[in-house]
């Protein structure tokens, strides 16, 4: 660290440390608003909230050589149409009964959370849930009693009773739904969707 | 908290030395011992919490409905992010007067400020374990819990910290502006600003799932692999000052070597987690290669101390306290840079996301990064507080306790990590590779004989830690009382001028 070597010195260095942090800091802000602009709802990848009016797939993308969701035909949550309007108020009433009932510190959210239960991101797509016209009425069951219509695959591990409402019950199966319409880059690997529309 | 120990009932031999040296502390120093006793109470409580939440994994049924596990866990990480706070702002509060050289400014508001904060983490502690869960709107949001991991704290709280942040910024900076300034203040300071900023990327709500964890990762990457480690950078370097005698200049220079490479790749290297939550394609190729060079700054760290020490020929004054630095620089670079760069690519991040490789790093780094060196920096702080007494080699007993203590926790941290590990590899491949992901896949790899075992192999492990840490805080209590030989010397350098 002798101050006659260049390259060794304090006062490189310290210039070093501010224009690297400020250069990475810029770049990074720079990104930012450029994801923000991808991530808004309704954009390509992150879905507007009436994509739940609508039937999602999950299919092989060829050129991305990944599986990505695909809006389908219209398949509307509990056979009801809704407003854009709507439907963001009903996904928005799941994404904070989602987080008020501290759903992530069991389970993952795009792979993100704890590790107790399983990963929700494709969890409407779940091939759990048999066919599509149960899906519905099964999450209901599950949300509204999971002490009694746990399925635990041989582990034990049952979901308590959170004491959701109907209400948020809806709220939370149309934000699942949302979610599974958002592109995460083939993540989780692998995944099978159930069957849907005759496929 | 030195005059409660002073008239323990349990300790009525503690000599006039002690005494002495105890009324001899600085305000910021008494301040520092406060939130290390509090870093101490919530070390317990996450050891606590984190066997209960390990012990569901394996009885399922255990204190089912009562305290379930998302309670644990909240618990567990959150009592972790506290403590380790605590420790810093407590480290930092007992090195700002000797590095300012002028006594701790606003004293008296940093003392009403350490019984707010701690006041509110008792309150939301409480809540947590109480209430545990709300409705679905936003009153549960700002009064129980956000229910977003590392920050389920709620909005008051939030505010709370901010306010508490605000006031030991101003305390520690005006310190610094009224005394004199050197590169750690100057690097510290800095850090505490980016650190307290961040934290407010994470205080909003919105709909949108991956706009929401765009910026929860701004507060917990930006603050556990950049600022948090930037700030451990700033007490490394004055803890290694203080106990082998290293020069300013070096420590100085190493410092801004690890700033320059800890941001210049731990800032981008915040890509490596938008590479699955909606974020456009271009984050799998930048998360990859900047995190990729995350651990660089983690090995120089190990360089820097490892040199040092060997440069003074260990001849610390402060044993337990260079133990723990080193096992610090180790850890991080085991932890935070080999735990991490293993599953870090996008190639290999696909199939363990969300898996035990995540706990597995999780618990290795958090451990090693900064458990450590708060642990470290309460050695060096309670040598002072013993009244500058001996703590080099030739212990009483020959230092069995700190010895002991600091072998069954890194063993049992390194179990763990490697059960967990274990549970890890099994969990990609049965569940990833193999199952195709599906929430049947999910508890196909969760009931295979290898994955239980990882998860009992935890909690033996775990147990081997919880005794390490109760050996801790024995030591804590009672290394250097009745100890008459003053500490060793080393040739510290003189205070920093300009």
């Amino acid at each position: 660290m002798s101050d006659g070597v260049w390259w060794a010195s304090q006062d490189f260095w310290r210039k070093c440390a501010i224009f690297v942090t400020a250069g990475m800091f810029l770049v990074l802000i720079l990104l930012t608003f450029h994801s923000m602009a991808a991530i808004t709802a309704g954009q390509d990848r992150v879905p507007a909230y009436s994509v739940i009016n609508h039937r999602i797939d999950y299919v092989f993308d060829e050129e991305r050589n990944m599986k990505v969701p695909v809006i389908g035909e219209e398949a509307p949550l509990f056979g009801e149409m809704l407003s854009e309007e709507e439907a963001k108020a009903l996904v928005d009433l799941g994404k904070l009964t989602v987080q008020a009932k501290n759903c992530m510190n069991c389970h993952t959210l795009l792979g993100n959370g704890a590790y107790y239960a399983p990963d929700l991101t494709k969890a409407w797509l779940d091939p759990g849930w048999g066919n599509e016209q149960a899906r519905e009425l099964l999450m209901t069951m599950f949300l509204k009693d999971p002490k009694t219509n746990a399925r635990t695959y041989g582990t034990n591990r049952r979901m308590p009773d959170l004491g959701v409402t109907d209400e948020e019950v809806r709220g939370i199966i149309a934000f699942l739904k949302w979610m599974s319409a958002v592109d995460t880059n083939g993540f989780p690997q692998g995944f099978e969707p159930l069957p849907q529309g005759g496929s | 908290m030195a005059e409660a120990a002073i008239t323990n009932p349990f300790r009525p031999a503690l000599d006039a030395v002690a005494a002495r040296d105890a009324s001899s502390l600085s305000v910021g120093q008494r301040l520092a011992l406060k939130y290390f006793l509090v870093a101490m109470v919530l070390f317990v409580a996450q050891m606590l919490f984190g066997l209960l939440a390990g012990l569901q994994f394996l009885y399922p049924e255990f204190l089912y409905g009562v305290l379930d596990f998302n309670v644990n866990r909240m618990v567990h990480i959150n009592a972790m992010i506290v403590w380790m706070l605590y420790g810093f702002i407590g480290s930092v509060y007992w090195l700002v007067e000797d590095e300012a050289g002028v006594e701790l400014v606003g004293a008296k508001l940093a003392n009403i400020n350490f019984w707010i904060l701690t006041s509110a983490v008792a309150v939301v502690v409480v809540v947590y374990l109480v209430v545990q869960v709300g409705p679905g709107n936003q009153m549960s949001i700002w009064l129980i819990n956000e229910g977003r991991e590392y920050i389920e704290a709620p909005r008051w709280a939030d505010i709370g910290i901010v306010v508490c942040m605000g006031v030991f910024f101003y305390t520690v900076a005006g310190t610094f502006m009224k005394g004199r300034w050197s590169g750690i203040s100057g690097t510290l300071v800095l850090d505490l600003i980016a650190l307290a900023g961040l934290y407010l990327a994470g205080m909003f709500y919105t709909t949108n799932l991956s706009v929401d964890q765009f910026w929860w990762w701004w507060v917990v990457h930006l603050w556990v692999e950049a600022t948090w480690e930037v700030l451990v950078g700033c007490i490394m370097a004055w803890g290694l000052m203080k106990t082998l005698g290293a020069r300013r200049e070096i420590v100085t220079t190493w410092l801004y070597i690890e700033v320059a490479m800890m941001f210049g790749a731990g800032i981008l290297g915040l890509g490596h987690h938008y590479f699955w939550i909606g974020t456009p394609e271009y984050w799998l190729g930048i998360g990859g290669f900047f995190s990729a060079l995350e651990p660089i700054p983690l090995v120089a760290m190990v360089v820097h101390a490892v040199y040092d020490a060997g440069r003074h020929s260990f001849q610390s004054r402060n044993h337990p306290a260079l133990a723990w630095l080193i096992a610090h620089a180790f850890g991080n670079f085991l932890g935070a840079g080999v735990w991490g760069f293993i599953h870090t690519l996008p190639q290999i991040n696909l199939y363990t996301h969300g898996t035990q490789w995540t706990t597995s790093h999780g618990h290795l780094a958090f451990f090693g990064a900064y458990a450590t060196i708060v642990i470290a920096f309460i050695y060096i702080a309670l040598q002072r507080w013993r009244g500058e007494v001996w703590m080099s080699g030739d212990l009483p007993d020959r230092g069995w306790k700190w010895k002991w203590s600091l072998i069954l926790l890194n063993v049992g941290m390194l179990g763990m990590t490697i059960a967990l590990l274990i549970a890890g590899y099994e969990q990609s491949f049965i569940e990833r590779a193999i199952g195709g992901s599906t929430w049947a896949a999910y508890f196909e790899g969760q009931t295979q004989p290898w994955f239980v075992q990882g998860m009992q192999w935890r909690m033996v492990f775990g147990v081997l830690m919880t005794a390490g840490l109760v050996l801790l805080l024995w030591d804590f209590l009672t290394i250097g009382r009745g100890e008459t030989r003053p500490a060793k010397e080393v040739h510290a350098p003189g205070p920093h001028v300009g």
